[in-house]
């Protein structure tokens, strides 16, 4: 009987304690909501233009201490549907933007070369535009047949929808190309990188900025894939990357774009591996 | 504060909670249909479900690929995972000594722990170059069958085990005492008294196999095509979901609900029989 008491006693004690975290809980939340006197910028979107995003908004706090950026991914389509429907102020995009896009405002922060990479071993150095349309479509699909070794090609691509994926296909592939539905495909630049590394006989494409020993950027058009090439415009395949904003900037948003094609900023995109727009 | 008063309040507490939980459930499904019907309309049932071409790009809408490649990965998996887990799950229950049994069954239900994205990243690492010295590119069904035989090994191992250790002892003194050797009792007696919680403790397996969606991803290859040997890459149900989750609007995102309704109904087949054949077994046992 004494040790039921003392259980109910327990529970008792339990309730009451869950019931004060909650009434804490809630009081933290209001005042939270009220009390702030920094401002937040939202922005979601590309995951290519992510890492640089978070790099400008980081190096843009330090100065402005009053003013918090909040850096989300989800990729171009993302960022702009939030930036249209107004759930974030400012979306991020990895490509031009289309037709049937929704009316946006764009801010070029950056331009990105995408490389044609392979595993390091493999003896093909360069492709011309042509020769890559003609592997990804799946017309050519052994090495031999652009001067490699005789072995079938391992097309690896992102899914439909990717912003890395939609820049290729409008910037090699064309309008009338698909990408072969035999393509194994990866979600995210960082999976491509991976497979590709880990596959031998393998070709894909990857963001200049992630090209690191553990793959292979090959020549296009006889141009290696270099930041100094794609900066100076020799490289072929390179795409813009976009913040997003509905409306004119003004206030905090337009101080925080204005920082990022300050020189300060643009060092810092040249630092990440992107291509400045200067 | 009286007894009875903490009585009726724990007790409305816990009605709510469970009337919450079922709410949760409801609305999730709820949720599902209203926002898969669109796509049901527009594409048309049949050439929803039975269309080969999945590119949103060009508003092809067919499933088939992804319910082939889910349905062939759960197979392939059970192939691999139900002979190695009886056989397991009878070592453990009839065999091994209690120490043995000490060590290997904590280690076979760590396995359950494990994250799946684990699990996918050892498989792109290790299982997809070991098939890839096989034929193809390794990204591919049988890749992936691996894969989930190891994630679904423990669920397989763990209920055939309980179902074999709650045949009645008389069975297997009788067995024995007939003078039948220990591989003709488990083979003939023990394992066909177990065998109503062994089926259950499959079908629960391939329940976990047809959902599981990280580990998949990262070594199936993701082709929304219908694979035509255990080398070839496909695409799962779950998978398919994914793929367009980020960036889908209008028609396509519908059509990724509508994949929903098509997983969600795979699944409750699937738990629906598991809990038939439970109860089947369950009823037996009572009558011992």
């Amino acid at each position: 009987m004494r040790n039921w008491m003392k259980k109910r006693k327990g529970i008792t004690r339990w309730a009451a304690s869950l019931i004060m975290l909650t009434l804490i809980a809630v009081s933290i939340t209001i005042t939270g909501c009220g009390g702030g006197t920094t401002t937040t910028i939202k922005e979601a979107g590309s995951t290519t233009v992510q890492p640089l995003a978070e790099k400008l908004a980081a190096a843009f706090e330090v100065s402005n201490p009053d003013i918090t950026v909040d850096i989300q991914g989800g990729g171009t389509a993302v960022g702009i549907t939030s930036c249209n429907d107004g759930t974030v102020d400012i979306g991020a995009a990895s490509r031009e933007l289309k037709s049937t896009d929704p009316q946006l405002v764009t801010h070029l922060i950056a331009r990105d070369g995408i490389a044609i990479v392979t595993q390091p071993s493999n003896t093909v150095t360069g492709l011309t535009k042509q020769q890559i349309r003609d592997i990804f479509s799946g017309n050519i699909t052994n090495w031999k047949d652009v001067g490699g070794a005789n072995a079938n090609i391992v097309v690896v691509a992102r899914e439909e929808g990717s912003g890395t994926r939609t820049a290729f296909q409008d910037l090699v592939m064309g309008a009338n190309v698909s990408i072969t539905t035999r393509a194994i495909l990866q979600l995210s630049t960082g999976a491509v990188k991976t497979t590709v590394s880990s596959t031998p006989n393998s070709v894909g494409f990857i963001s200049l900025g992630f090209v690191d020993s553990s793959v292979k950027a090959l020549a296009v058009d006889g141009v290696t894939a270099t930041e100094a090439n794609a900066k100076s415009g020799t490289y072929p395949i390179i795409r813009p990357l976009y913040f997003l904003t509905k409306t004119q900037p003004t206030g905090d948003i337009k101080k925080f774009l204005d920082f990022c094609t300050s020189d300060e900023g643009q060092s810092i995109v040249t630092e990440e591996g992107y291509i400045s727009i200067n | 504060m009286s007894r009875h008063f903490t009585d009726r309040i724990s007790k409305y507490a816990v009605t709510l909670w469970a009337v919450f939980s079922f709410a949760v459930l409801l609305a999730i499904a709820v949720f599902i249909f209203v926002d898969g019907l669109p796509a049901f309309k527009e594409v048309g049932f049949f050439k929803f479900l039975f269309g080969t071409q999945w590119s949103p790009e060009h508003g092809q809408y067919g499933i088939l690929p992804m319910v082939v490649g889910s349905v062939t990965v759960t197979i392939g998996s059970m192939i691999l995972a139900v002979p190695l887990g009886i056989g397991c799950a009878i070592l453990l229950a009839e065999v091994a000594s209690p120490r043995v049994r000490q060590i290997i069954r904590p280690a076979v239900e760590l396995l359950v722990g494990i994250p799946s994205v684990i699990y996918g990243f050892v498989g792109m690492l290790v299982v997809v170059p070991f098939v890839r010295q096989i034929g193809g590119t390794g990204f591919s069904v049988l890749a992936a069958s691996i894969v989930l035989a190891a994630m679904v090994l423990p669920t397989i191992i763990s209920i055939s085990e309980d179902s074999i250790r709650a045949v009645p002892r008389r069975y297997k003194e009788g067995a024995l005492a007939i003078g039948a050797t220990q591989w003709q009792t488990i083979w003939n007696v023990l394992i066909p008294a177990a065998r109503s919680g062994i089926v259950a403790g499959v079908i629960l397996g391939m329940g976990r196999a047809i959902g599981e969606t990280m580990a998949m991803i990262m070594v199936i290859g993701n082709s929304p095509i219908i694979p035509h040997s255990p080398l070839d890459p496909a695409r799962t149900l779950t998978g398919n979901i994914v793929a367009g989750a980020n960036y889908a609007t209008g028609t396509h995102q519908s059509a990724l609900f509508a994949t929903g309704v098509v997983l969600l109904f795979l699944i409750i087949v699937l738990n629906s029989i598991a809990i038939y054949v439970f109860r089947k077994a369950s009823r037996i046992s009572n009558v011992e």
